[in-house]
């Protein structure tokens, strides 16, 4: 497999918070164009896996590339090509959207600004709402907002924590049309949820409990290497071998 | 390579404006502040204050006029730092502020007492602080006229009691009716822009940690920085409109003298904002919240107005105090205050309470930059 060809490619990341321990060992590969599911009850480690991959926190121990570059000394030109949207909603309440998506398209020194605002916000469907203070937005006008802010740079690599988490089911349909369209165009994207109807629109799927992650594969892999019928039943699977090891 | 970006520089001041400008309550804090800090310290505290700094330039020397500067030192007023014969080397240390009092007592003080020619004892106080001399001078009359009383025996006994044989004649500078709004006022203009400046930044920078914005700020390619810097200019902005009320009102309603150089004054207050500016910038990035913020903005502002010289007079408090208070920048900005509008100091009188402002700067500016992290860890 061609370098280029691989968007994240992760050896034994390690995070600890004052002695215990988020994320063990995570190692991933994922390749250009994948949609890859992150999956894992709360407290597995994803956010923190998601973090690190983006340089927002430094690992323990571990290393790896993300877009090609160096994840410990090449972090500000990943942020330069990643597009992370967090898991807590973190754009200014008290800007209207347009002015969110401005001030994020300056902070990126995106050229040709305004018109790139205009088609980010004409892309997204905000065009109704781009004058409006964010406070005033319910959960899935914020969520394109924030999905938008994370597009204004025409990043390579996605990096969604949980992105619909509290946004109604026809938001949510919208808004993985959208990512299958981005990914149709090239982008890879990695996405952490908790929805198992989610879980089948990705191409692969990682299984992550107690930092570790248990297991990866397709869809079809996975069902067929512990003979269940649904997503969910992996998951089961996998945390009774958990308990096994242990 | 491209170290510092200003679109992201002014992406960040062009944000912080906007917000600026949709918080009411923030604004209503600029101008509130400021009138009713000017309300309530218009009040002067009064203190007793005692071993002044003073400079002693006997040009009598006889017997007497010795008694007379021991019995100033005795008083426990005064405590005579200087000594010597030339009256411009002491004027100089009253316009510098080492010294808060020059006694001179004139050549032929003694024989003129003598003769009867009712001569004059000479003390020229620095009354920018008015609180802290004036219970000083009061006494000094009937201090000197205890001491003459035991060198004038015999047949000179007579003058001692004469209350017309000579006369003290206090020449209060600076202020001469002791008006205390002249100290107040200025005062409130370091007071004012220590409470505003930390607190507005303290606050500016904690909100993004609180509301979670910090978190896609930092995802951003923007440098801290950049980030810091463009938070902060508003807010010197601000601090200079804070000026600007205060000196109209010290001027227009409280009559304030302006002697000095009103430029060089502004030039200075720069530097004051730009130390309280760096204090809100290092407590932001200790405080998990902007109730922390608050609270440390308090510990901070509180020993600045106590033992700064603004409420109590400098030279009254205690050495330790003194010692914290030499550290805090409002400190040397009120002597900067006062000496460039009261006495009309230039750069060269004002450099020893310059320099350590910016040493102040710099010490702390480095604090807040290196603990500002571009990471969430
Ligand atoms: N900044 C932090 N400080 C301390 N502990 C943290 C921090 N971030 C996460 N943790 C802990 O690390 C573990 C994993 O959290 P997280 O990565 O947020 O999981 P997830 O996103 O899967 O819910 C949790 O136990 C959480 O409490
Ligand atoms: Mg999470």
């Amino acid at each position: 497999m061609p370098e280029a060809d691989i968007a994240i490619e992760v050896e034994g990341l390690a995070k600890s918070f004052g002695g215990r321990s988020a994320v063990k060992g995570l190692s991933l590969h994922v390749q250009r164009g994948e949609i890859f599911g992150f999956l894992g009850p709360n407290g597995s480690g994803k956010t923190t896996s998601i973090r690190m991959l983006c340089g927002l926190l430094t690992p323990d121990s571990g290393r790896g590339r993300c877009l090609g570059h160096d994840l410990l000394t090449e972090s500000r030109t990943i942020r330069r090509e990643v597009g992370y949207m967090t898991q807590r909603f973190g754009w200014y309440e008290d800007l209207s959207v347009r002015e969110n998506l401005d001030f994020v398209a300056r902070m990126y020194e995106v050229r040709d600004r305004a018109a790139k605002v205009d088609r980010t916000i004409a892309d997204l469907g905000l065009e109704a709402r781009q004058h409006q203070l964010v406070g005033g937005l319910s959960g899935g006008w914020k969520q394109r907002l924030a999905l938008a802010a994370c597009l204004m740079h025409d990043p390579k690599l996605l990096l969604l924590d949980e992105p619909t988490a509290g946004v109604d089911p026809r938001a949510r349909r919208e808004f993985w049309d959208q990512i299958k369209r981005l990914a149709a165009g090239g982008v890879t994207v990695l996405v952490s949820t908790h929805y198992m109807d989610e879980a089948e629109r990705c191409t692969r799927l990682g299984y992550i409990a107690y930092g570790e992650m248990l297991a990866q594969g397709t869809a079809t892999e996975l069902l067929q290497r512990f003979g269940v019928e649904r997503l969910e039943d992996v998951f089961i699977e996998v945390m009774k071998d958990l308990k096994d090891l242990r | 390579m491209n170290f510092w970006s200003w679109g992201r520089f002014f992406a960040v001041v062009r944000k912080e404006l906007i917000q600026l400008k949709r918080d009411r309550l923030t604004f209503a804090m600029m101008v509130g502040v400021p009138i009713m800090q000017l309300t309530l310290f218009g009040f002067a505290i009064n203190n007793d204050p005692k071993h002044l700094p003073t400079a002693v330039v006997d040009a009598d020397r006889t017997e007497m006029s010795r008694s007379l500067v021991a019995a100033v030192q005795n008083s426990g007023y005064f405590h005579v730092t200087w000594t010597g014969e030339s009256l411009a080397q002491a004027d100089r240390r009253v316009e510098r502020g080492e010294v808060q009092f020059l006694v001179h007592v004139p050549a032929g003080f003694t024989r003129a007492l003598v003769r009867g020619e009712h001569p004059a004892l000479l003390i020229e106080a620095d009354a920018s602080d008015p609180a802290a001399g004036s219970n000083a001078l009061a006494a000094v009359d009937a201090l000197v006229r205890s001491a003459l009383r035991d060198d004038l025996t015999g047949p000179l006994a007579s003058l001692a009691t004469a209350p017309t044989s000579f006369e003290t004649r206090v020449h209060r500078r600076y202020n001469p009716e002791g008006i205390s709004a002249y100290n107040i006022v200025p005062g409130l203009m370091g007071v004012i822009l220590t409470m505003t400046m930390i607190m507005m930044t303290a606050l500016a920078v904690t909100r993004e940690t609180e509301r979670g914005t910090m978190e896609n700020l930092l995802a951003t390619p923007a440098r801290p920085l950049e980030v810091m810097l463009g938070k902060i200019l508003p807010y010197v902005a601000i601090g200079n409109v804070q000026v600007g009320v205060i000196l109209l009102a010290a001027a227009l309603l409280f009559g304030v003298p302006m002697v000095g150089s009103l430029l060089l004054l502004l030039l200075l207050t720069q530097a004051f904002i730009l130390a309280n500016l760096a204090v809100g910038i290092t407590i932001s990035t200790t405080a998990r919240n902007q109730m922390q913020a608050m609270q440390m903005t308090l510990f901070f502002f509180l020993p600045s107005i106590l033992l700064s010289g603004f409420m109590f007079p400098f030279r009254g408090m205690p050495t330790w105090a003194q010692w914290i208070g030499e550290a805090l920048p409002l400190t040397h900005f009120l002597r900067v205050v006062r000496g460039i509008l009261l006495k009309g100091n230039g750069l060269a009188d004002v450099w020893p309470h310059l320099w350590p402002l910016l040493l102040f700067i710099t010490v702390v500016l480095g604090l807040g930059l290196s603990r500002f992290r571009r990471t969430l860890d």
